[in-house]
């Protein structure tokens, strides 16, 4: 069983894997950070989306073994302690989530998407969470975090 | 996934060692990962090229821009600098798919809904190999057929940059995949019209090529009769309805190149 | 008095840090010690005999714990999964449910049928197993359309249902509907298609099984929308223990819009398996799994014929459908296409007249149920297009003849022909509400601009009713139900004040966490932090109905109230003993209990704690203060409203843009305004997921699922919905304590008929549902 180390919400981890788990598996199973989820097995729904080396990705559609080396960061590294990310900040201060079942990739794809697009409106936005299915809001308040979270992050 | 070896050679040499009958390249890996994960595939060693250096990058070469294999869609939408290919590259799939899917994938897999062989193809391009230099409108044989070798590796498609070109999409409301993408290009060859999709591999349509070349205009469209005739036919799409939407993706194209 | 916490205040959710920060704990983030995985073998047929089943080879495959099948099911005495719904066929006999076990016995009916569960230490080995196991099918034919099923010489589904006719039941005056007809000045009729969907809860169904020998006790924890009645009919029906050794726990769920009210195959063998390993069991669904095997919705064919005098008034309203039941009945299955259906196609109209007969027939799918609305929406979209049909083809503009057919704002109680009694509604209110807010009066010139882009511009009304809270007992007892629709709450303040609220009610997503603590924090004046909403452990709380059909406010929040009226009695008598005044003298209000006339006091946090130190206590009360009240409802609540969509068609490619969408929504009082709009929103995009993107195909040659993925299921994604202009009316509900009418289902069941309204108003014809790019283009195109 090959060894795979990386770096996960800042700490370095290793451990044993088969090269046939998937990077979610290795989060959720081997690191127990369950709150990235499995909501398809088609690589669209966007329940398993964190961070690789600073970009958005679904960790359902990646070997835990093809992020060696890589420095992730899942949902449960978002917040610098008690002090909650303004995306998370957003969606609670804006109703952008109701199950909370799509809610983790929901932010994770929103963050990488601020850090990445100025000026986001709501069209943009929309664009954007493409890779993303939420099933219970209508996405329209969960459009208005996105863009409320961008206004606080861009200052 | 049933049970694999993985390899990730740091040398297109080392990479080229380990391809055998029995093993398969992992690029990006967002088709090859859903089949394994479906257990549709069984093979024995994944070899991943993600730790050759040299195959990834998007390098503007005089006339032509040279795309390494491993170079993801989002780096060529970010960075190419014909705008229609990164256009094209900026609306496959999702963020997340951009963020890791690649060009030699999805060129090497030759999806029949893919969007990269409508820019091969329209643009003229040239995919590179370990071994030699495939033109565009050799590459791509049929459905998920390309004339690559067993033990072939792409290292770049190089595109020579069009005088203008233009791809629109239109999307398969359910997976994002094109139902039909045309790509139509002003090149210093003529003008091409690549169409993917629509039939079991991407293809030129050789009628409003001849069209365009003598009036680059929409209305030099209106009176070809595209065929349904050996076009897809599935839930989303007639053959009928894809004959139709090469026609007003052609002229749209057109008229977005000609502004 | 409206607080920054009480009722009619958008509270931010309590229950949304825990999701944000990704410590929700769903079903799948759970393990135990030592648990194994399950992995169902499925049918790939759609119908066919198994002539052989062999596990050798799995037995003997690595990790594998074992196999399990119907016959040992059956062995152990494990009954059949039930419908609890009976209903009874115009002859009068009862409908036809064949037994339906848990895992597969001799035959399997669609694809994805669970024949065997292989337990293993891993999935991966569970998995690696499970190709192992070796079936000897004998295809069958098979029939998937219910149109085909109930046709003549049709394949035979189960022996014992000759035809695949489940039941054919009727409601209302069938002569006076077709006096009506025959009468009647103008005459639309229409074939209509409620197109099968699915789901698709964004969690996927799931369970973890565990034993305890020390105790007997199986705790089975699931994705369940009501952990006590799946408590209950697994105790009852199919006796996998005794009501009190069985413990059922739904944490957080991660969406369930009907699909998780069920008692399916996967978690009855779990619960049932574990004692029999002694090993706790896992199963999780793959989504490839939800598709085929969570139950599906809708699927309805229909004739409906319309009669209107020549004002456009409504005379009478004939219906007849066809209602496709999959293989089996699942738990209420027999109810949505006949007592949520039937029921309420009176609409929001006067109708002297209806009467509808539904036909349900077996096919070679996966079981259909209800999912958001249930009926209802099926309902609404055949009153709503029917009428909208019958404007244009009179030539009355469709917001006008609504007008001419809405019941009046003093007319009620007003009783339909289909034995409903609305309480309450000012239908026309809303009309001109959304009217207003669409600018209707300037459509025409917004349709002239598109038309010199190219596009189709269209313009459909939707003025929906729908019934929630189903209840009262009694009534649903009389109609069929096999259990009692009402809910419990207990209000349990500990010594310090603060307050935890155990309620029947189950949110997968609604917000109850918040709302629930509002209602406690208005009437009692705690503060909202202190209050805390425990729910889904049967374990915890008391007996509980749970949450479908927009229940949980009306009837849920009801059985708080109640409750809370019991606090406030006992805490009246302590503060009456406490400033010694007398029970009479004292008044409530938010949790301060004062003396009339004076300025003695006691705050409900006071008389907490002398219930629970009772040191100066009245000799004829209980010490401590946790009450437990039952509310069983006095009618169905009404909540209704009118949707107007604003759609523009690009007749090049069939591609439909919505460009507005107003919405004017009477849920009589709103606890929470934020988390009422979110329900709308999510309810709209799944109405118009229907209409527009989704459909359930079965392709008709192979029975296979053809729509078993994201890649071919077409979910509403953020860039296919507009953002959505909601209001609300507030007409109070007059038969429920709060007043509330119930909001959950409204936008899916107002939405199809809007929507297709406006892509018929820009056709210019009739298209049924869903509107792809491809149909609307061929309409377009008169192909």
């Amino acid at each position: 069983m090959p060894t795979v180390s990386m770096t996960v919400n800042g700490k370095q981890v290793s451990a044993d894997v088969e090269p046939n788990t998937l990077l979610v598996t290795f989060i959720r199973e081997n690191l127990r950070l369950t709150g990235t989820h499995v909501g398809c097995d088609t690589s669209q729904c966007g329940a398993c989306v964190v961070h690789v080396d600073g970009n958005s990705a679904k960790s359902c559609t990646m070997l835990a073994v093809q992020a060696e080396g890589a420095e992730i960061t899942t949902i449960e590294g978002l917040a610098k302690g008690s002090d909650l990310h303004p995306m998370q900040k957003s969606f609670q201060e804006n109703h952008g989530l109701q199950c909370g079942f799509c809610t983790t990739g929901m932010i994770m794809t929103a963050v990488d998407m601020v850090n990445k697009q100025d000026n986001l409106d709501d069209a943009s936005i929309r664009k954007g969470l493409e890779g993303n299915i939420c099933r219970c809001t209508g996405y329209q308040n969960i459009v208005k975090s996105v863009k409320a979270a961008a206004q606080e992050m861009e200052g | 996934m049933y049970d694999f070896d993985y390899k990730r050679p740091s040398t297109l040499d080392e990479a080229a060692s380990l391809i055998n009958e029995d093993s398969v390249l992992l690029a990006g890996g967002h088709t090859l990962l859903p089949t394994l994960k479906q257990r549709l595939a069984q093979p024995e060693t994944l070899v991943d090229l993600s730790a050759i250096d040299s195959l990834r990058g998007v390098c503007p070469d005089g006339d032509k821009l040279a795309i390494g294999a491993m170079t993801t869609h989002a780096e060529v939408a970010n960075k190419a600098t014909i705008p229609a290919l990164a256009s094209l590259a900026g609306g496959i799939g999702d963020p997340q798919v951009r963020n890791r899917g690649t060009i030699g994938g999805s060129v090497a897999n030759n999806d029949p809904a893919a969007d990269y062989p409508a820019a091969v193809v329209g643009l003229n391009a040239v995919v590179n190999t370990n071994k030699r230099a495939i033109s565009a409108d050799d590459f791509f044989v049929d459905l998920f057929e390309t004339a690559l070798d067993e033990g072939e590796i792409i290292t770049n498609v190089t595109f020579p940059t069009p005088d203008a070109a233009a791809y629109m999409k239109f999307d398969n409301p359910a997976s994002r995949y094109a139902i039909v993408g045309v790509m139509v290009a002003k090149t210093s060859g003529g003008v091409r019209v690549a169409v993917t999709g629509a039939g079991p591999c991407v293809f030129r349509q050789s009628e409003m090529e001849a069209a365009l070349s003598g009036d680059f205009s929409p209305r030099a469209l209106e009176n070809i009769n595209v065929s349904a005739d050996g076009l897809n036919s599935d839930i989303h799409a007639s053959a009928e309805y894809r004959a139709n939407l090469i026609k007003v993706l052609a002229k749209r194209a057109v008229a977005q190149i000609n502004g | 008095m409206t607080t920054e916490t009480g009722i009619g205040a958008s509270v931010r959710r309590k229950e949304d840090k825990r999701f944000i920060i990704g410590k929700g704990r769903y079903l799948d983030d759970i393990t135990k010690p030592g648990q194994t995985y399950g992995y169902f073998v499925r049918s790939p047929h759609a119908h066919a005999k198994i002539n052989n089943f062999d596990a050798t080879e799995a037995l003997n495959a690595p990790g594998v714990v074992a196999v399990l099948t119907g016959p040992d099911l059956e062995a152990d005495g494990i009954g059949p999964i039930i419908c609890g719904w009976g209903i009874t066929s115009k002859d009068g006999t009862p409908h036809k449910a064949p037994a339906h076990p848990a895992l597969a016995i001799g035959h399997v009916r669609y694809v994805g049928h669970q024949v065997a569960l292989v337990v293993g230490e891993t999935l991966q080995e569970a998995k690696n197993a499970a190709e192992l196991v070796e079936i000897d099918y004998e295809e069958l034919p098979h029939v998937v359309e219910v149109g085909d099923a109930l046709a003549e010489g049709a394949p035979q589904i189960h022996a014992d249902v000759p035809g695949n006719l489940s039941f054919d039941w009727e409601l209302g005056d069938k002569a006076a509907a077709e006096q009506a007809i025959s009468n009647a000045h103008h005459v639309t009729r229409m074939d209509l298609r409620n197109n099968r969907v699915i789901p698709n809860a964004m969690e996927p169904r799931a369970a973890l099984s565990e034993y305890d020998m020390g105790t007997d006790e199986i705790t089975l924890y699931t994705t369940s929308q009501n952990p006590h009645v799946h408590r209950l009919v697994l105790s009852a029906f199919n006796g996998v223990a005794p009501e009190h050794k069985l413990r059922v726990i739904a944490p957080d769920v991660g969406g369930g819009f009907g699909s998780k009210i069920f008692i399916y195959s996967e978690e009855t063998v779990c619960a049932w398996a574990t004692k029999k390993l002694n090993r706790p069991i896992k199963w999780t669904a793959e989504r490839s799994e939800a598709f085929l095997s969570d139950a599906h919705g809708r699927d309805h064919e229909t004739h409906a014929e319309m009669a209107f005098d020549s004002y456009g008034k409504i005379l009478g309203l004939k219906v007849s459908t066809k209602a496709n039941v999959g293989c089996y009945l699942s738990t209420f299955a027999s109810a949505v296409p006949t007592y949520l259906y039937g029921t309420l196609l009176n609409g929001q109209y006067t109708m002297p007249a209806i009467y509808v007969e539904v036909q349900a027939g077996f096919t070679n799918t996966a079981p259909v149920d209800a999912y958001r609305g249930a009926g209802r929406p099926e309902a609404t979209y055949v009153v709503e297009r029917m009428i909208e049909i019958g404007a244009r083809e009179m030539g009355i503009d469709p917001g006008e003849i609504r007008k001419r057919n809405f019941i009046a704002p003093d007319a009620y109680p007003y009783e339909t022909p289909v034995i409903m009694t609305y309480d309450s509604g000012n239908y026309a209110l809303a009309m001109d509400k959304a009217q207003e807010a669409i600018e209707y009066q300037g459509f025409e010139a917004r349709k002239a601009e598109s038309a010199q882009r190219g596009k189709l511009r269209g313009i459909g009304y939707s003025s929906f009713i729908e019934a929630c809270g189903i209840a009262p007992s009694a009534a649903v007892g009389s109609l069929g139900a096999g259990v009692g629709l009402w809910e419990s709450a207990q209000v349990r303040f500990n010594p310090t004040g603060s307050v935890t609220v155990f309620t029947g009610s189950h949110s997968h997503g609604q917000g109850h966490e918040t709302t629930f603590a509002q209602i406690i924090s208005d009437q009692l004046g705690v503060p909202i932090d202190q209050v805390e909403i425990s729910h889904g452990d049967t374990g915890k709380v008391p007996f509980g109905m749970g949450t479908y059909g927009s229940r949980s406010l009306a009837v849920g929040g009801s059985a708080i109230v109640k409750a809370v009226d019991k606090i406030v009695e006992k805490s009246k008598k302590i503060a009456a003993h406490t400033l010694e005044a007398s029970v009479e003298d004292i008044e409530h209000a938010h949790g301060v209990f004062s003396v009339a006339g004076t300025d003695k006091k006691m705050t409900m946090a006071e008389i907490a704690f002398s219930a629970y130190v009772p040191h100066n206590y009245p000799a004829d009360v209980e010490p401590g203060m946790d009450e437990t009240a039952f509310y069983d409802p006095l009618n169905f609540t009404f909540p209704a409203g009118t949707h107007i969509a604003e759609v523009e068609i690009d007749p090049e490619t069939g591609t439909t843009e919505i460009l507005d969408w107003v919405a004017v929504d009477d849920f009589g009082n709103v606890i929470n305004p934020m988390i009422v709009e979110g329900q709308v929103h999510g309810g709209l995009a799944q109405g118009i997921g229907q209409a527009l993107l989704e459909n359930c195909v079965y392709d008709k040659e192979s029975g296979q699922l053809l729509t078993g993925s994201y890649m071919d299921y077409c979910m509403p994604r953020a860039d296919d919905l507009p953002t959505f202009r909601v209001q609300t009316i507030n007409t109070p509900c007059t038969t429920n304590p709060l007043g509330v009418k119930g909001c959950g289902e409204a936008g899916a069941i107002a939405a199809p008929a809007a929507l297709m309204n406006a892509i018929t108003n820009a056709l210019g014809k009739e298209i049924d549902m869903p509107a792809t790019p491809e149909k609307v283009w061929r309409a377009a195109q008169d192909l």
